[in-house]
């Protein structure tokens, strides 16, 4: 049988994969991909706590998580393409143009 | 029963596509095998009766969200292997597996603790698509406007940020570049007058 924190478990998982990833890599396209996978662990979390406590509230938020998932890629993928025709690569070291 | 083996069947297969997509070197395989973890994940939402937001997640995640950055992959160089220049990978590995672990306790900490009562309760003698209309066109009637004034927004952004007039940036050049670019503007608006 499986019980709700079977999910969160799950959930937890995946978000620490997640930040793995955000503080591992380097590449700006593989910060944004792990970004992904934050927000979908976070919704597995939401949907598993909505159904086991009969609550919608849980599907609602992860509906919204979606929506602002699709427009922060919109914004984050044109800023990216910015970034890249200006310097020719995607690397965090670039970013580096606010010398002190 | 068959509840227990989709769940470790889709959980071990979610897990493992996400592993690759953090370790992984070639931006292409990192990209198809997040796209496979969503489709992965629509499953648990299949499994928890929330077939509505199982069908949006394939539609927008893998459809749109994936398809955008395909679409970005025309831009940059994807053959070529990501060098990312870490100086001692094992200290980084393990350090940032430990910081996600305290992150993760920290934050679910207090939840375990909390009370949790149901606010909104799902509506009795419908499907779970008419469920989320009702909730939806009801109790989240605003920020659902405001969720589709956000997603026009991003949509504007995205538009104007990918088109040809960013090309230069008038913050990160010095000025001689700058005096060039206001020539060069001033002619074209000649041109386009005459």
């Amino acid at each position: 049988m499986i019980t709700l924190n079977h999910y969160l478990i799950l959930s937890a998982i995946l978000f620490v994969i997640g930040s793995v990833g955000v503080m591992r890599r380097k590449n700006l396209l593989m910060l944004f991909f792990s970004t992904e996978i934050l927000l979908n662990a976070v919704n597995i979390g939401f949907v598993a706590i909505g159904k086991f406590y009969g609550d919608m509230t849980g599907q609602m938020f992860a509906f919204f998580i979606i929506a602002v998932a699709a427009s922060e890629v919109a914004v984050a993928l044109g800023l990216l393409i910015l970034w890249y025709k200006r310097t020719g690569s995607l690397s965090l070291d670039t970013l580096k143009s606010m010398n002190g | 029963m068959f509840e227990a083996v989709a769940f470790y069947l889709f959980g071990a297969l979610t897990i493992a596509m996400f592993l690759i997509v953090v370790s992984t070197k070639n931006i292409l395989y990192s990209m198809s095998a997040l796209a496979a973890g969503m489709i992965f994940i629509s499953a648990f939402f299949f499994l928890l009766d929330a077939e509505f937001l199982g069908v949006v997640q394939i539609v927008v995640y893998t459809g749109a969200v994936m398809a955008l950055y395909a679409f970005g992959m025309m831009f940059f160089d994807s053959t070529r292997d990501v060098k990312e220049n870490i100086e001692n990978p094992r200290a980084v590995f393990v350090l940032s597996g430990m910081i996600a672990l305290l992150l993760v306790l920290m934050l679910g900490a207090p939840i375990v603790g909390a009370n949790i009562e149901a606010s909104q309760p799902t509506p009795e003698n419908m499907g779970n698509a008419q469920a989320v209309g009702v909730v939806l066109f009801t109790k989240y009637l605003i920020p659902f406007e405001v969720a589709a004034l956000m997603l026009l927004v991003a949509m504007i952004a995205g538009i104007i940020l990918a088109g040809k007039k960013m090309d230069h940036s008038l913050t990160l050049m010095n000025e001689e570049d700058s005096n060039i670019c206001d020539r060069e503007y001033k002619k074209n608006k000649k041109e386009e007058q005459s």
